[in-house]
C-alpha cells in the first residue's frame, strides 16, 4: 500500500487534522509541504518547547534573547555582541564536507541578520574513534569543510573542541558558534511591517537542493540507507556568502531596509511565513519572480528549497532602486518576488495575515495559509519522560572500583591529542582580534571589527560539552558543562555574561531520550541562575540515533565573557618557569563519568562529583581577580582542570610550554585522584605560593601547594613518570600527517 | 599627505586589517575598487589577502583581468611601490607583474601559523629599513603558498637577488624556500606572510611593523 502523501513529508496523522481545522478545509500538496517543513521538529522545537522555557533568559545587558536569529547583549561603549549556536549535525553525517561548510554559512547569515558584522567562530567537534576508517572521512571532511567555507567566507575560526568517543561513531556531533559586532544602535530585527513594502530576494538561484532538509533529514534518525539522503544537503558557496555579508551590511549601514531575514531551514516559506508573522502582516509571493537555477521545478521545490547563500530584505517601495544598486555593486542577484499585505479580519473579527502564493503577480492563487500558524503554531508535544532502568543501580556501584590501574602512563597518553592539527587549518586571526588563540582554556578577543573601534573591550569564548558526564547524570553533567565554561572563559580574566547553548540528544520518541532532554535543561538552568549567566539563544537537535541507539545525551554550550578594559594577554596555560604549583579547589576521589573509568574503562557506573554552585561562583571571581592580577601575585601559568582530570590538566600545561612538574609525595595518592574530573579545581603556577595560598583561603576557597614547576618530566611520585617529550610524540596523531 | 590605495576585489579580506595598520603607522588609506580603472594619485599601492573573486579556478586567475590590474601594472611600470600580501602576491604573479606561481601546499591543507623567515635583500620596497639576514617572526594563512617557478627563473630570481623573504622551516614546500619576492625593479613586492598580522603585542607579534614601515618609508 503507498504511504499517504503527508507521512512522506514528515507530517503524523494528527498534524494533518490539526492543519484542515486551521484551513477550514483539506490543504493541497504545496501547502501541506509548506506545513511539513515549518512544523518539521527542527524549525518548530515541537518536542523541546516546552521545556526550553525553563532556561533563564534575563539580564540587564540582554538586548535580544532567545527565538530570534540571534541573541544580543550590550557590553558598553556602545557596542553590542550578537551571538549565535547552531547544529549541523544530520548533513555532516552524510556529507562531511558540505554538510560542515554549510553549517558554517547558515550560522553567519543569522548574525549579520541583526545588523551584526560577523567576526568568529568556533567549532565544536564529537566524533566517533578516529581509528576507524569511516570516522575518519567524516572527521577529516568536515574539518575541511569548516576550513574551506569559513575562511573563504573571511570569517576567522578562534575556538571549539574535538572530543572523540564511540556513542558518535557514523553521528558525529558539528556545533557551529558564530559571534558578531555592531553599534548598538543598528540592531535590526527580522520584520515584514507595512502593507505594499517590498519583498526581496538576494543572493543565490533557487535549485533543488536542500529540499526536505529539515523535515527528511534533521527530524529523523540514520539506518544503513542514510546514503540515500544525500540530496537533501544543501551545497555551500563561501564566494557568495561573502559578497552576501558586504551587500547586507551596506544596506543596513544606509538604513535601506525595514526589516530582514535570512533563509535557512525550509527556505523561502520559513523567511516569508516569519517576518511576516512578526510582524503581524501578510504576504503575497509570486512564484515567476524567484529565480531558479534548474528547470521545471514544482512551486514545492521552489518554496521548501534550502539553497544556500539567500536572504530576504523588506524594503520600501522608495528605496528599491538604491537597493537595487547595492546589489549590483557586490554582484548580488536581487529579485522583488513579493509584497506585504494587510492582515485579513476572519468572521470572529480576528486579524490573520495571510500567506498566498500566486504563481504569478495577478495570476493564480496556489497556497493561502495563515502566516503565523507556520510561523508560530506548530503544534507542541508534552512526550513521554522515563528515567533509564538501570539509573539506580548504576549509581549505586563505585564507578572505577574495578578497572585496571596498573598502566596509568600508557592511559594517560591515551587522552592526548593536539588540536592544533585542526585549528591551523583554519584562519584564527582575521581583523586582528585574536589575543589568546585557540587551544587555551577560552579564546580571547578585541571586542572591535569593520566598523566598530577597539575601545578596550574584549570578549573571551568558550565551547564547551561533555557526552560522559551527562551521561551518568543528565542534570548534574549539564550543570557541570556550564560551570566549566564559565571557569574557562574566567581563566582569562573575563565575566561571563551570557551563553547560546546546542542540545544535542537521541529520538525524543524515546522516554529515555526525553527525560534526559529535560533533566540536561534543568541543570543548565539551576547553573545559569545560580552563575548569573543569562541563556540568550540556543538550538535543539534531535534523532541524534544510529540504527535505534542513541548518542549520549550532549548539551554543548558556549560562555561569552566580557573584560572592561584589556591592557595586555593573560598568562598561557604553558609551563614556562620554575615555580611552585598551586591547585585551587578540592578534588573529590570519584571517577564517575570520567575521561579514564568511562571511556578507557568502559565503566559507565557511579554518581557524578558534587558541584557546589555557590562555591563555583566563588572561584569564578576570584579567578577573574587572579588572572587580571597575575603580575603582583607572580603567576606565570594557569588552567583548569577538567576532562581528564589533573593527569591530563598537568600534560597539556607541560605540553604547551617548556618544562615538567613534579608533584609531591601524598599530594595526589592514586589513579582516584589523578584522574577525578570533580569540577571547580584550577592549576596556578606562581613564585608567590604562600601568598597566592593565603589570598585565596582567606576567600573561603580551598588551596594548597602540591608541587614544582621544573625539569622535563611530569612526575607524581607512584603513579607516573614521563618525558614530556614521549607526551608531545603522542599528542600529535600520526594518521592525520 | 601621501596616501596608500588597497585594492579591494569581491571576495578580499584583509582590506580592513591592512587599512587600520597603515593608519595606526600615520598614512593615509583609501579602498580601490577592482571594477575601477584609475587609482585615484595613490603613491602606493597594497593588494591584501583574501579569496579575490573566490579563487575560482585558481588564486588570482580571474582577478587580473579586473580593470583596476591594468592601472596596477602601469602603476608598476612607472616604479610605484606595490606589496601584494598572499592572495595579493597570487595575484600579482598571475598578472605577471612577478615571477613564478603560487601552487597548493604540499602538504595539502591549509596552514595558519607563525613562521619564522630570514630577509634576503634590504633591496626591496618592503625590506628597505631592515638588514639583510634579519629573522622576523610573521603569521602565514593560505592553502595556495608553495612557491614555485621553471629552473631558469629561479636562476635568475637568485641571481639578481630577487628573493626578499625565505622561511627557515619551510611549512609548504616552496622551492628554495622562498616566502617573498620582488620585481627586477625592486619596486613590486610579493610574500605570502601577512605582515599587517604581525603589528600589535597585544595579539602577540610585532615583526610585521618592519615590513609595514618600510613600505611606508618607500612611498
Amino acid at each position: 500500500m503507498e504511504m499517504p502523501i503527508h507521512r512522506t513529508l514528515g507530517l503524523t496523522d494528527s498534524e494533518l487534522e490539526m492543519i484542515t481545522e486551521v484551513l477550514g478545509r483539506s490543504p493541497n500538496h504545496l501547502e501541506l509541504a509548506m506545513y511539513s517543513v515549518m512544523w518539521s521538529e527542527h524549525c518548530s522545537y515541537k518536542s523541546s518547547r516546552i521545556h526550553l522555557g525553563r532556561l533563564p533568559s534575563k539580564g540587564e545587558n540582554v538586548l535580544v534573547g532567545p527565538g530570534e536569529n540571534a541573541g544580543v547583549i550590550d557590553i558598553g561603549d556602545g557596542i553590542a555582541v550578537a551571538i549565535r549556536m547552531e547544529s549541523h549535525n544530520h548533513p555532516s553525517a552524510i556529507e562531511p564536507y558540505q554538510g560542515a561548510a554549510t553549517g558554517v554559512g547558515g550560522i553567519l547569515r543569522d548574525i549579520f541578520t541583526m545588523g551584526a558584522r560577523p567576526i568568529a567562530l568556533l567549532d565544536s567537534l564529537r566524533m566517533g574513534p578516529i581509528d576507524d576508517a569511516k570516522n575518519r572521512w567524516i572527521f577529516t571532511g568536515v574539518v575541511s569543510g569548516i576550513s574551506g567555507y569559513g575562511n573563504a567566507v573571511g570569517v576567522p575560526t578562534v575556538g571549539g573542541e574535538t572530543v572523540f568517543d564511540k556513542t558518535f561513531n557514523s553521528n558525529p556531533l558539528v556545533n557551529v558558534a558564530a559571534i558578531g559586532i555592531l553599534p548598538r544602535d543598528r540592531l535590526v530585527l527580522a520584520k515584514a511591517s507595512g502593507a505594499s513594502n517590498l519583498a526581496v530576494l538576494l543572493g543565490a538561484s533557487t535549485g533543488r537542493d536542500g529540499i526536505g532538509g529539515v523535515s527528511v533529514l534533521a527530524s529523523a534518525g540514520f539506518d544503513e540507507n542514510s546514503s540515500t539522503k544525500r540530496p537533501s544537503v544543501q551545497v555551500g558557496d563561501p564566494y557568495e556568502e561573502k559578497r552576501l555579508i558586504e551587500a547586507c551590511l551596506e544596506l543596513l549601514d544606509l538604513k535601506l531596509v525595514v526589516g530582514i531575514q535570512d533563509l535557512g531551514g525550509a527556505g523561502i516559506t520559513c523567511a516569508t511565513s516569519e517576518t511576516a508573522a512578526n510582524a503581524g502582516m501578510g504576504m503575497d509571493v509570486f512564484i515567476s519572480e524567484i529565480p531558479v537555477r534548474e528547470q521545471n521545478m514544482e512551486p514545492f521545490e521552489v518554496m521548501t528549497s534550502e539553497s544556500q547563500e539567500r536572504m530576504l530584505a523588506i524594503v520600501t517601495p522608495d528605496s528599491l532602486d538604491q537597493v537595487l544598486k547595492v546589489a549590483k555593486k557586490w554582484e548580488v542577484s536581487a529579485s522583488v518576488i513579493g509584497k506585504v499585505t494587510e492582515p485579513v479580519k476572519t468572521d470572529s473579527g480576528i486579524s490573520v495575515g495571510m500567506l498566498c502564493v500566486f504563481d504569478r503577480q495577478g495570476g493564480r492563487l496556489l497556497a493561502e495559509v495563515p502566516a503565523g500558524s507556520l510561523a508560530d503554531e506548530a503544534p507542541k508535544y508534552d512526550r513521554k519522560r522515563e528515567a533509564p532502568a538501570d539509573l539506580e543501580s548504576r549509581k549505586s556501584r563505585v564507578a572505577g572500583a574495578g578497572c585496571d590501574g596498573s598502566d596509568l602512563e600508557n592511559d594517560l597518553m591515551q587522552m592526548l591529542f593536539d588540536p592544533a592539527w585542526v585549528y591551523t587549518q583554519y584562519d584564527h586571526q582575521l581583523f586582528l582580534n585574536t589575543v589568546v588563540k585557540p587551544g587555551m582554556d577560552a579564546t580571547l578577543l578585541r571586542a572591535a571589527g569593520p566598523g566598530v573601534e577597539f575601545s578596550g573591550k574584549a570578549i573571551a569564548v568558550s565551547a564547551d560539552g561533555n557526552s560522559r558526564w551527562c551521561a551518568v547524570n543528565p542534570r548534574a553533567g549539564a550543570a557541570m558543562v556550564v560551570a566549566e565554561s564559565a571557569l574557562n572563559v574566567a581563566m582569562t580574566g573575563a565575566k561571563p555574561a551570557c551563553l547560546v547553548d546546542c542540545l544535542n540528544f537521541g529520538n525524543p520518541e524515546h522516554p529515555e531520550v526525553m527525560w534526559q532532554l529535560s533533566e540536561a535543561i534543568d541543570g543548565i538552568a539551576e547553573a545559569c541562575l545560580q552563575l548569573e549567566i543569562p541563556v540568550v539563544g540556543g538550538n535543539v537537535s534531535l534523532y541524534n540515533e544510529v540504527n535505534g541507539v542513541d548518542i549520549d545525551p550532549t548539551p554543548v554550550v558556549t560562555t561569552l565573557g566580557v573584560i572592561d578594559q584589556l591592557r595586555q594577554q593573560p598568562r598561557s596555560i604553558g609551563f614556562s618557569e620554575n615555580a611552585d604549583l598551586v591547585l585551587v579547589g578540592k578534588t573529590e576521589r570519584n571517577l564517575a563519568g570520567s575521561r579514564w573509568a568511562y571511556q578507557l574503562k568502559g565503566d559507565i557506573d557511579g554518581e557524578l562529583p558534587q558541584l557546589d554552585l555557590k562555591l563555583h561562583m566563588e572561584l569564578v571571581n576570584l579567578i577573574i581577580e587572579l588572572s587580571q592580577r597575575a603580575d603582583e601575585f607572580a603567576i606565570s601559568a594557569m588552567h583548569d582542570v577538567s576532562d581528564g582530570g589533573l593527569g591530563l590538566a598537568l600534560s597539556e600545561m607541560a605540553l604547551a610550554g617548556t618544562l615538567g612538574a613534579d608533584i609531591d609525595a601524598g599530594a595526589i595518592v592514586d589513579h582516584f585522584e589523578l584522574f577525578s574530573e570533580s569540577g571547580s579545581r584550577v592549576l596556578v603556577a606562581t613564585n608567590s605560593a604562600e601568598e597566592v595560598v593565603e589570598y585565596i583561603s582567606c576567600r573561603g576557597l580551598p588551596a594548597a601547594k602540591i608541587g614544582r614547576v621544573t625539569g622535563t618530566k611530569i612526575c607524581v611520585p607512584g603513579l607516573i613518570e614521563v618525558e614530556v617529550e614521549k607526551l608531545r610524540a603522542a599528542y600529535r596523531p600520526s594518521f592525520l600527517k | 599627505m601621501k596616501s596608500v590605495g588597497i585594492v579591494v576585489f569581491p571576495g578580499s579580506n584583509c582590506e580592513f586589517d591592512v587599512a587600520a595598520v597603515l593608519e595606526s603607522n600615520g598614512v593615509k588609506t583609501s579602498f580601490l575598487w577592482h571594477g575601477q580603472s584609475s587609482l585615484d594619485d595613490v603613491s602606493g599601492v597594497v593588494l591584501p589577502g583574501g579569496f579575490a573573486h573566490g579563487d575560482y579556478l585558481r588564486p588570482g586567475a580571474i582577478a587580473r583581468f579586473s580593470p583596476v590590474m591594468a592601472a596596477v601594472g602601469e602603476f608598476a611600470k612607472r616604479g610605484g611601490p606595490i606589496l601584494g600580501i598572499c592572495n595579493g602576491f597570487q595575484v600579482l604573479t598571475e598578472a605577471g607583474l612577478l615571477p613564478g606561481a603560487l601552487q597548493k601546499n604540499s602538504g595539502l591543507r591549509f596552514l595558519c601559523k607563525e613562521v619564522e623567515v630570514e630577509v634576503e635583500t634590504s633591496d626591496s620596497v618592503a625590506t628597505s629599513t631592515s638588514n639583510a639576514g634579519e629573522i622576523l617572526r610573521l603569521p602565514i594563512n593560505h592553502f595556495e603558498g608553495n612557491y614555485t617557478c621553471d629552473i631558469r627563473t629561479l636562476a635568475d630570481i637568485e641571481d639578481n637577488d630577487q628573493i626578499v623573504l625565505r622561511y627557515l622551516d619551510n611549512p609548504n614546500g616552496s622551492m628554495n624556500s622562498i616566502a617573498g619576492v620582488c620585481s627586477e625593479k625592486r619596486n613590486v613586492v610579493g610574500m605570502m606572510p601577512h605582515p599587517e598580522r604581525a603589528c600589535d603585542s597585544l595579539t602577540g607579534l610585532t615583526d610585521g611593523l618592519k615590513i609595514i614601515q618600510s613600505f611606508i618609508a618607500n612611498i
